[in-house]
């Protein structure tokens, strides 16, 4: 093993694990809230370049770098209109339990994250929509808020800055569209979780038609360390355009899963058997695996192995980073099934609204159940392809690409396993016969 | 102004427009489904994708999309046509075969766009969704397994008739359109979905299974169930008329008509005069046209003669009849069959002045006893839409729902005297103050003085920047109302007048709102359609023919004269009204000098000028100086807005949406 892995002084998430409390005074123990006000006098330019700096790329999936992103909000109210921060803590693609244990065990992070950032966006208030079946979590990030109100971190002269600035917690309803980021604002409002038609994007009007950023729970708690190390830290870690660390979440055949915080660009080798005692069943067990959430295609063993965990690594490998929720599946997946539930998962959460997603998520899950027991024509293996070509890129949002992905990287890489169990279901093809 | 290519022919088009309004500027059709000029734009059926350059590469939503200088659109790419044929099938593969016995088969979008747009056959092998109807009322008929999820009904009812009462529920493959709880859609717009429904999904509840499109005869109208003059369309078949349906004018409907425009016309067919009736003994009995004229001969008025106009009227009969008093030597003759009597010695001050297309415009709004939801729906919708532009609406009269936010002053008349101050603010700050008076305020004595007061001290009249603008307006309720006023159809002290000179011979031009008991020495001649107050009342009926049975003219509350056409031939006996007129002028004595309709309406022309000129009449602004202390709460008068006149009343749709929608009375369909 030749990577350099992240060392514990290097580490931004101290308390991932929850070995300590995730109250006040445990968290500014760990170096929460140290001076805020010094880092909020930086002023909002320098707050931003110095993020532009550090390279910190949106650890919601997409990848958009983060200063950017914060760098189109408005510089001044022409209007009158404020400006909102939106944290997604909407975590429900299937894989991924990152955010969870920011929000339980480290939430001070975030809200101070929040802080900082919805002041160098100059935003009024923040709210944070956290998915619905997180309870638990809501709870203790509720009594979290609620701490830093107490002790003004938050609030009116927000921790003696001078700056004034709510937080609020807001609890989804469980539906897997509403982490889309214009459907969040959507159900934030009160309406039904549909995305909105971009443009006009949320910068320019987002949040009852104010300017908005959404931003993810992880990539807005790394923000205070951030500052208080420096840029050139963060941006020491990973490749280039690759920046900083991360937090993986890897489960499946692994011997030993967990949510591990890791420099990006660790090789998938390396990570697999630094920190979760590698596969279940020896390297050479292992089928494919799906590196960023369900809504990536999955990389066969051969491909995966040494491929560098990062946005560009596992573009090249026709995946992408996602998440960064790993799911290991080792030979004795049934694959087709893996990818037919997950399109179940897609046809139960498309939120209905635009023609492709809506039709297409059904009718590409009835016929991956059809692959799965093989009662199916091979013909239909490129049927399926195509409406997946159908769906891609013709919808409102990327759910309808979600859906679409992991189907064709099925196809890419398993074509034989489909048509195995095709031909097996009907015995041997009949005999042709000429008609008549 | 943006300018850009669309399939390389460069269009230039205004700012804001979007890429799909440029591709129609270069003449390139592009299909559609969700998108709808009068709607907001929801971007869902991804129908109209193209492929436009600068941007991503892959096809975008042209109706969303805004048109930018120097893209390059190509609406004829494979990559376009890939895409329009993939979006069909998925919309088809969960839709039904049913076109051989869906009601919009023949004018549905789906069908056209999929011959169009769409691949030659379907792939889809699994089981189609089936959806359970909604019930949305008496107008509304439900196939939801149709449906296409498109919203456009939904975001009618949200948006321009403000009830929020569709609305989509469930997500995915599951969502569903409905009204909710299934009650019925209280909109008087709800027929309004029916036509935007581009699929069969919502159909109309009394045409079901009527008539196919291609089997109509397609007639240009006018509609006279209220002051709107709603441009419409008879859809005829042999001597029915089996449907209306509005036409496109942004000026009076923009594209909408109210339900009573759009499902009264069953009524013509229920409740006919068809044929003459002379009262002998007391009772009516049926007569020949020689025998109904005969009796009115012998009544031998001489000069001693009045004419009552009903609400329904066109221009022609109410003109034919006037020359007719004039020759016999009466000018007794008005229009207000309930008694109003307000001044009409200036046209413009009962005139609907900031026109029904500029009160859009308006920035604060007064309504004066009116309740613009039932006197004129489609003037409600405009003031929907002037609250959207951020116009503030101020009201005198009883607290009603009108779907919008109305700041309520109290109900008493005397408050246009002394106006809150925070209200005379507003007014005074106002760019384009309007003020609307309503049929209500008609009737109370000194209301329309101390608004015309209110009118100079807001300086209403005014010149802006955009153009003159004159705030002040009433609202009429009759069809026939503005045409009447400029064919002389007014008494100064109103119908009371007619009856203090106590007619020997009076003629009721189906006047169906009168109270005929203050009549009760005079032998009355009822000129009308149906038998419906006014007839009951005669003693002589004379069949005669209904709106769409006619040619005619009529003038709308804001005094824009139009023309309707005849759709089809009254029925039996019955004849056309000013043909009735000439035809009794003779056996009277005093021959009409017209033979034809043509030669009617040329002699109106020639004495009433703007009824000669389709558009706008222009009335100088000259209001007259009145009594101005009005005081003492006001009434709406309509009291059932789908039984105004007598021919909602026969209607058995009008019936069911008024015991149902109005009465709350629960509807008992037979089992099928």
């Amino acid at each position: 093993m030749s990577f350099d892995f992240l060392s514990d002084k290097d580490r931004i998430f101290t308390n991932v694990y929850g070995f300590q409390p995730w109250n006040l005074k445990s968290a500014e123990a760990r170096g929460d809230w140290d001076n805020t006000k010094d880092l909020i006098a930086w002023g909002q330019d320098k707050i931003i370049d110095e993020m532009k700096a550090s390279g910190l790329r949106g650890r919601g999936g997409a990848g958009f770098p983060t200063g950017m992103k914060w760098s189109f909000m408005p510089k001044e109210s022409k209007d009158g209109r404020p400006s909102f921060l939106v944290i997604n803590a909407d975590e429900s693609e299937p894989g991924s339990c990152k955010d969870r244990e920011i929000l339980r065990h480290d939430p001070h992070k975030l809200i101070e994250g929040a802080l900082i950032a919805g002041f160098a966006m100059r935003a009024r208030a923040a709210y944070i929509y956290v998915r619905g079946e997180y309870i638990r979590e809501a709870q203790v990030l509720q009594a979290a808020v609620d701490e830093a109100y107490e002790a003004g971190l938050i609030g009116k002269n927000a921790a003696k800055s001078g700056y004034d600035f709510d937080v609020f917690v807001h609890r989804g309803a469980g539906a897997y569209i509403c982490g889309e980021e214009t459907a969040m604002i959507e159900s934030l409002e009160g309406k039904k979780g549909q995305p909105r038609l971009k443009p006009p994007f949320p910068a320019g009007a987002g949040l009852y038609g104010c300017p908005t950023t959404v931003n993810n729970v992880e990539s807005i708690a790394v923000v205070p360390t951030i500052l208080r190390r420096g840029a050139s830290w963060f941006a020491s870690f990973g490749r280039e355009n690759n920046k900083g660390t991360k937090l993986f979440q890897i489960s499946g055949h692994v011997d030993k899963p967990c949510v591990v915080e890791e420099a990006m660009s660790i090789p998938f080798r390396d990570l697999i058997e630094k920190h979760c005692g590698g596969i279940r069943g020896g390297w050479d067990n292992l089928l494919a695996v799906i590196p960023g959430g369900s809504s990536v295609p999955l990389v066969p063993a051969a491909q995966i192995m040494d491929a560098p965990m990062d946005f560009d690594g596992l573009k090249e490998v026709g995946s992408g980073l996602g998440t960064a929720a790993v799911i290991v599946m080792d030979k004795s997946t049934d694959i087709v099934q893996a990818i037919s539930r997950l399109s179940y998962f897609y046809k139960h959460e498309s939120c209905g609204q635009c023609t492709p997603c809506r039709e297409g998520t059904g009718w590409m899950w009835r016929v991956m159940e059809r692959m799965r027991t093989g009662d199916a024509d091979i013909s239909e293996i490129d049927t399926l392809y195509e409406v997946t070509k159908q769906v891609e890129g013709h919808t409102i949002c990327a759910l309808g690409d979600a859906a679409a992905w992991p189907i064709q990287g099925l196809i890419k890489h398993f074509r034989p396993e489909m048509e195995r169990r095709i031909v097996e279901k009907q015995g041997n093809p009949p005999m042709m016969e000429a008609a008549e | 102004m943006p300018k850009l290519t669309v399939d390389g022919i460069e269009v230039e088009v205004p700012q804001g427009a979007t890429v799909l309004q440029a591709c129609e500027a270069a003449g390139k059709e592009i299909p559609r489904f969700c998108y709808h000029e009068r709607l907001s734009i929801a971007g869902n059926c991804r129908m109209c994708l193209v492929e436009v350059k600068p941007g991503p590469p892959k096809p975008q939503a042209s109706c969303a999309l805004p048109a930018m200088d120097n893209q390059e659109v190509r609406t004829n790419s494979d990559m376009v046509k890939k895409a329009r044929e993939g979006v069909m099938e998925f919309m088809l593969i969960n839709h039904p075969l049913d076109c051989p016995i869906c009601d919009q088969g023949g004018e549905c979008d789906l069908q056209d766009q999929s011959v169009a747009y769409g691949r030659g056959g379907s792939r889809y092998d699994e089981n189609k969704r089936a959806v359970t109807e909604k019930y949305m009322g008496p107008i509304i008929k439900t196939a939801m397994t149709r449906c296409i999820h498109c919203t456009r009904c939904v975001r009618f009812a949200e948006e321009v008739a403000g009830t929020e009462q569709i609305g989509a529920v469930g997500r995915g493959e599951n969502m569903q359109i409905t009204s909710y709880l299934e009650k019925a859609v209280s909109s008087e717009l709800s027929g309004n979905v029916i036509d935007l429904c581009p699929v069969g999904a919502l159909t109309s509840r009394p045409y079901a299974y009527e008539a196919r499109p291609w089997e109509l005869k397609k007639t240009l109208g006018i509609d006279v169930m209220d002051a709107v003059g709603t441009n419409i369309r008879f859809d005829s078949r042999g001597r029915e008329v089996l449907r209306v349906l509005p036409r496109v004018n942004d000026d009076v409907n923009e594209e909408w008509a109210h339900d009573k425009s759009r499902y009264a016309v069953d009524g013509l067919m229920r409740r006919r005069l068809d044929r003459p009736y002379v009262r002998t003994n007391g009772k009516l009995v049926e007569a020949t046209w020689a025998q109904a004229f005969e009796a009115i001969a012998a009544v031998n008025a001489g000069s001693s003669v009045a004419a009552v106009a009903g609400d329904l009227l066109d221009c022609e009969t109410m003109f034919a009849a006037r020359e007719l008093l004039a020759m016999m030597g009466s000018s007794l003759i008005e229009g207000r069959q309930t008694g109003l009597k307000y001044d009409v010695s200036s046209l413009a001050a009962v005139n609907f002045n900031s026109t029904l297309n500029g009160i859009e415009t308006a920035d604060a709004i007064l309504l004066v006893g009116t309740n613009p939801r039932w006197e004129a729906p489609l003037v409600n919708t405009r003031i929907r839409k002037a609250i959207k532009h951020g116009a503030k609406i101020y009201a005198i009269g009883a607290e009603i729902d009108l779907t919008y936010k109305v700041a309520w002053l109290g109900n008493d008349m005397s408050l246009l005297g002394k106006l809150p101050d925070g209200v005379a603010e507003v007014f005074k700050g106002a760019e384009r103050p309007a003020l609307i008076m309503g049929g209500g305020a008609l009737g109370v004595e000194g209301a329309m003085g101390a608004a015309l007061v209110l009118v100079d001290t807001f300086n209403m009249v005014r010149d802006t920047e955009d153009g003159a603008w004159n705030g002040f307006n009433v609202l009429h309720m009759a069809a026939s109302r503005m045409g009447g006023l400029m064919l002389g159809w007014a008494q100064p002290g109103g119908i009371a007048d007619l009856v203090a000179a106590k007619p020997r011979l009076l003629f009721a031009l189906g006047a169906d709102e009168v109270d005929f008991s203050q009549f009760e020495g005079s032998f009355k001649v009822f000129i009308g359609h149906h038998g419906d107050k006014g007839a009951a009342a005669a003693d002589v009926i004379l069949p005669s023919a209904a709106y769409s049975e006619k040619n005619g003219t009529y003038v709308n509350a804001e005094g824009r004269v139009q023309m309707s056409d005849k759709a089809v031939f009254a029925p039996g006996d019955a004849r056309e009204d000013w043909s009735i007129l000439r035809a009794l002028s003779e056996v009277l004595g005093h021959k009409l000098p017209f033979d034809t309709f043509g030669e009617c309406r040329a002699a109106m022309r020639a004495s009433v000028p703007a009824l000669g000129v389709e558009g706008l009449a222009s009335f100088e602004w000259a209001p007259p100086v009145l009594d101005a202390t009005a005081s003492g709460p006001v009434g709406y008068p309509i009291k059932d807005f789908y039984l105004t006149n007598a021919i909602a009343r026969a209607s058995s749709t009008m019936q069911r949406c008024s015991a149902e929608l109005l009465h709350g009375e629960p509807i008992l369909e037979a089992a099928e």
